[in-house]
């Protein structure tokens, strides 16, 4: 049996590990409500933004072009892949990066390079595939700003109007349900399909004439990267808040788990404390009656 | 016809302003842009600027940068990448961002895509300087 001094100190470990936790947790809870806040109030901006894009491609002609509208090839994805900076938050990233490895899978005749937001991404596809350009620090800190956003979506931007040969770009990020439910999303991010405005087109039947400034297909290929901006801006937001809530999920199972082992730790100490004592009092009552 | 109208100045960020005015004056790319209740609906690119919108009799500054307006029916909807009220802005740091970016483009050097974000950079500082000094005087 366990010696009572060991059991004690192995008690006094899983409360400063509980204390740790329950910290954690309590830091996460805030930081998550930020997120969804910030998470609540881009959505109006995104609304918006959509409502005038489908107006103006109603008024666009058939044949109009624009670099990240028409359609390329099949052959060389690039991969957005945002991941959580830190661990401790579940199976978070595990569950993205073993969304991002079945997605290589499913498409192993592609050339799929990576591009990762956040650290936890970017090590684990450092090895395994081929990764052409990172940002670490920017989901970490809790809160990103639009100017962060845009800086991901230019060099997104960047990369596929100068390199003909990306046919793809894909967006694999974790969207926000609920503090326990996160969903995995891979979207189609460029070139931007014509199909899905079809589709809302139809929706918003009432189209008015608008009078334009400027030519509609010149403010349309304006919005275009607007539209990027904004989805890669939404991407992060969402995997901001969903990290934090799984964050906070991971460390109050954790915390109950201490507790759990905690009580289970304590009865086994007075199980080992009382079996002393009963020796102790066998011992002299059985030494008492040899005299 | 009702003789207001529903101004909403909302950001990537946040929502900024959702309110009843009687008149709005934007900053478009054409040059500025006065909206009255009834105007026909519209969409314009916004500049780098000052957008001021009458209440009951008085008038209310921001500052917007880069973003559209749409006016439809009796609402007028601006989306801008940055809005700002007067009295967020930092004065002080919007006047060494204007001298910084000013002496950069006086010797500059770089490619023509910083350029032009440098002169974007010094176009919304002097805005700003402008707003939150003029809102100081008064």
């Amino acid at each position: 049996m366990a010696n009572l001094l060991d059991i004690r100190r192995r008690i006094k470990s899983v409360k400063n590990t509980q204390q740790i936790t329950k910290a954690m947790k309590m830091v996460s809870a805030a930081k998550l409500k930020r997120a969804q806040n910030r998470v609540v109030s881009a959505r109006p901006f995104a609304a918006k933004m959509n409502e005038v894009l489908t107006q103006l491609a109603a008024q666009t002609p058939e044949d109009f072009h624009h670099p990240l509208l028409d359609a390329r090839g099949d052959q060389r994805y690039l991969v957005v892949l945002v991941t959580a900076d830190k661990g401790l938050c579940g199976a978070f990233n595990t569950n993205l990066l073993k969304a991002a490895q079945a997605f290589v899978k499913e498409n192993a005749g592609k050339t799929i390079e990576f591009l990762t937001v956040g650290r936890k991404g970017r090590d684990f596809f450092r090895r395994r595939g081929k990764i052409v350009g990172e940002y670490v620090g920017l989901t970490g800190k809790g809160r990103v700003d639009f100017s962060e956003a845009l800086e991901v979506a230019h060099d997104i931007i960047k990369r596929f109007t100068e390199d003909e040969e990306i046919d793809k770009v894909f967006l694999i990020f974790a969207e926000f349900k609920t503090v326990l439910n996160q969903r995995i999303v891979i979207e189609q991010l460029l070139p931007i399909s014509r199909a899905t405005e079809a589709a809302e087109e139809s929706d918003t039947a009432n189209s008015q004439d608008y009078i334009y400034e400027q030519p509609p297909a010149e403010i349309f290929s304006r919005l275009l990267p607007r539209l990027v901006e904004t989805q890669i801006f939404r991407a992060l937001l969402e995997s901001i808040a969903s990290e934090q809530g799984a964050r906070m999920t991971a460390m109050d199972a954790a915390s109950k788990n201490a507790g759990d082992l905690i009580s289970s730790l304590t009865l086994n100490m007075n199980r080992v404390r009382q079996a002393a004592i009963t020796r102790e009092i066998i011992e002299i009552v059985s030494g008492a009656s040899a005299l | 016809m009702a003789d207001q109208l529903q101004l909403e100045v909302v950001t990537p960020e946040r929502r900024l302003l959702s309110e009843q005015v009687n008149s709005v004056t934007v900053p478009g790319r054409g040059g500025e842009l006065g909206i009255l209740p009834g105007h026909a609906a519209l969409i314009s690119e916004l500049q780098t600027g000052v957008l001021s919108y009458n209440e009951d009799g008085t008038t209310f500054q921001l500052h917007v940068s880069g973003g559209f307006v749409e006016v439809n029916g009796d609402r007028v909807s601006v989306l801008a990448e940055i809005a700002e009220r007067p009295d967020e802005i930092d004065a002080a740091r919007a006047r060494l961002s204007r001298e910084h970016t000013e002496k950069q483009l006086t010797s500059w050097n770089g490619t023509e895509e910083d350029f032009e974000k440098a002169r974007a950079k010094l176009e919304r500082s002097m805005v700003r300087l402008q707003l939150a000094t003029s809102s100081l005087q008064r």
